[in-house]
């Protein structure tokens, strides 16, 4: 590094050097907060069981083990339904539900902002309506029509739900609604493109941004899906069920327990790593009007 | 006049071809959010219970719930405490913390946004604060507490009726920086740097009055996509609950209107009379929604 003489002394616009400190400390020990519980579930989950049980508690771990990931292991596989089972489930449901969901909302964001056609505004109005409430309002009625649609104990149950996820739909529909001039689609159309070429070879390659975000607000719920109404099948369960039992299990589960909780936390913040710029540009023009 | 005919037959054609595009999503969502939520509305003027025909009762549930259901009443106040402290306070903090955040650079930005999100994703993560709340000498909080001599006898924190909702709302609050904390993240990102040099111009000296006169005005959108993201998950407090202090809670403390859904819906398979929790649980949040964003296009004037 070049060091410069007559360093600008000048600060940013309107920033104090008092707020910065003060905004930076008070940043600071909100983050220790929200990161310390992470911590000690990582440092507890590599606790020999005579440290979990240590009087004074210890905040971090003295002689790490693995002991209890191969423990959650052993405990898993003990179970009448493998282990990998679960694996299977979760991840079945995550990527093939997700994957529905960014093709069947982008289809329908692609008809409802480009498109003119009847209805497009009561439906669109319909959908924002419904980002104001919870799915805990729905679970009832939605048990009777799995009910009536046989869908009880199949995995469908928790897979074709999502796909009418409704956030994704609207994200979608704004950012499509800023990103994709209407000049480029009648270029297309006037060389001769399908409404689906156009779809598929033009508007989604322009999106991307906005599909990965839809992928990762899809399979964070999807991936974190824990115990429902609609399945009772134990080889149909997901491991975020089959984690849950472990502290169902008691205190002396407390280290396999943190095990699990990590190694589940780990898929979902992977990707939002890797993703986290798209995500961020996507919910920068997805704002709502008054 | 074939002329006409061919005309309203492409415009015909045009409008299937939209029909193509959104039916396979909106069979999705009318089968599996539109009609439940008119299934429930209907439902909650029966006595349906899964086995038998229901029959129309009027508006008996609702005279019930409010009138006879003791603990609904109490279910009501405790949602509100914890929606009152999860909806508006975490709303700020998300706002605030964004807006520390976007004065970062870029690389350590995206380290302190994780730090901050990481919360909200990580599924049952939140089941250690049971670990730290845990009410014998081993649980992180007490011993820590005793060794430092501020306490001398554990506190037994999950099963006291003033502690409950404390700890619930504190909990909620950890995992609550969510989708909207990263919409107010892109927000201000979003907004063009060459407004603050115009708000310095104009006379604006410090960075509250940039936040409040510049910042804000212009992040409107997010901030109510925001809202209405926070009204929705901070009245649908529920799983926290079940997990940190048990089903039912000592004396019903921390029981909440999701709560007392899962009981009539999922164990007494009173689905009328849950239908008519789940039917006011839905327009509360919906009425939120209206005065909020009331309350937000406020902003800046």
């Amino acid at each position: 590094m070049k060091i410069r003489k007559g360093r600008k002394l000048n600060r940013r616009l309107n920033r104090s050097l008092g707020g910065d400190v003060a905004i930076n400390s008070i940043l600071f020990i909100s983050g220790l907060f929200m990161l310390l519980p992470i911590i000690y579930s990582i440092s507890s989950s590599l606790k020999p069981l005579d440290e979990l049980w240590i009087y004074p508690p210890r905040f971090f771990v003295r002689n790490p083990t693995m002991k209890n990931y191969t423990d959650l292991f052993s405990i898993l596989s003990g179970s009448r339904v493998p282990f990998t089972r679960y694996v299977f489930n979760t991840i079945f449901i995550s990527v093939v539900g997700t994957l529905g969901h960014v093709i069947l909302s982008s289809m329908c964001a692609y008809a409802l902002c480009k498109h003119r056609f009847r209805g497009r505004n009561i439906i669109f109005n319909i959908i924002v309506l419904s980002l104001m409430f919870s799915t805990a309002v729905t679970t009832i009625p939605n048990f009777i029509i799995m009910s009536e649609l046989k869908w009880v104990d199949t995995l469908a149950s928790l897979i074709i739900p999502a796909f009418g996820s409704s956030l994704g739909l609207y994200l979608m529909k704004q950012f499509m609604e800023q990103m994709i001039p209407d000049s480029v689609l009648e270029a297309a159309r006037i060389d001769g493109a399908g409404e689906f070429l156009i779809f598929s070879r033009i508007v989604m390659p322009m999106v991307k941004p906005a599909w990965l975000t839809l992928i990762i607000f899809s399979f964070q719920g999807l991936w974190n899906m824990g115990p429902t109404t609609y399945i009772f099948r134990e080889d149909l369960k997901t491991l975020n069920y089959a984690m849950s039992q472990i502290l169902a299990g008691g205190v002396t589960r407390v280290g396999a327990s943190a095990a699990a909780s990590v190694i589940m936390m780990i898929v979902p913040v992977t990707l939002f790593v890797l993703t986290q710029s798209s995500i961020v540009e996507t919910l920068s023009i997805s704002g709502m009007k008054e | 006049m074939t002329l006409v005919k061919s005309v309203k037959r492409r415009q015909l054609r045009k409008e299937a071809i939209s029909w193509a595009f959104v039916l396979p999503y909106l069979s999705v969502f009318f089968t599996f959010t539109l009609l439940p939520v008119l299934t429930s509305i209907f439902l909650s003027f029966t006595d349906f219970n899964l086995l038998q025909t229901p029959n129309f009762v009027g508006a008996a549930n609702y005279v019930r719930l409010f009138l006879e259901d003791d603990v609904f009443i109490k279910s009501i106040g405790n949602t509100f405490l914890l929606a009152l402290i999860t909806g508006p306070l975490s709303y700020m903090l998300c706002l605030l913390f964004a807006w520390f955040i976007n004065e970062l650079k870029p690389v350590v930005r995206a380290i302190v946004t994780l730090v901050f999100y990481a919360p909200s994703i990580s599924g049952n993560m939140y089941l250690i604060w049971q670990v730290l709340f845990s009410g014998d000498a081993y649980g992180y909080i007490n011993g820590m507490l005793i060794n430092l001599g501020i306490i001398t006898e554990p506190i037994i924190w999950l099963r006291d009726t003033d502690l409950m909702l404390p700890i619930i709302a504190l909990v909620a609050l950890w995992t609550s920086l969510g989708t909207s904390f990263l919409t107010f993240i892109a927000g201000y990102q979003g907004v063009d740097k060459s407004y603050y040099e115009a708000g310095a111009v104009d006379g604006i000296t410090n960075r509250w009055q940039e936040l409040w006169y510049v910042t804000l005005p212009l992040m409107k959108p997010q901030m109510l996509l925001g809202a209405v993201l926070s009204i929705t998950s901070s009245f649908g407090v529920g799983a926290i609950v079940t997990s940190m202090v048990g089903f039912p809670s000592t004396d019903y403390a921390a029981h909440t209107i999701i709560n007392h859904l899962e009981d009539f819906g999922t164990i007494r398979y009173e689905l009328g009379y849950a239908s008519a929790i789940a039917t006011v649980l839905f327009l509360i949040m919906i009425i939120s929604n209206i005065v909020v964003r009331r309350l937000i296009s406020k902003v800046g004037n």
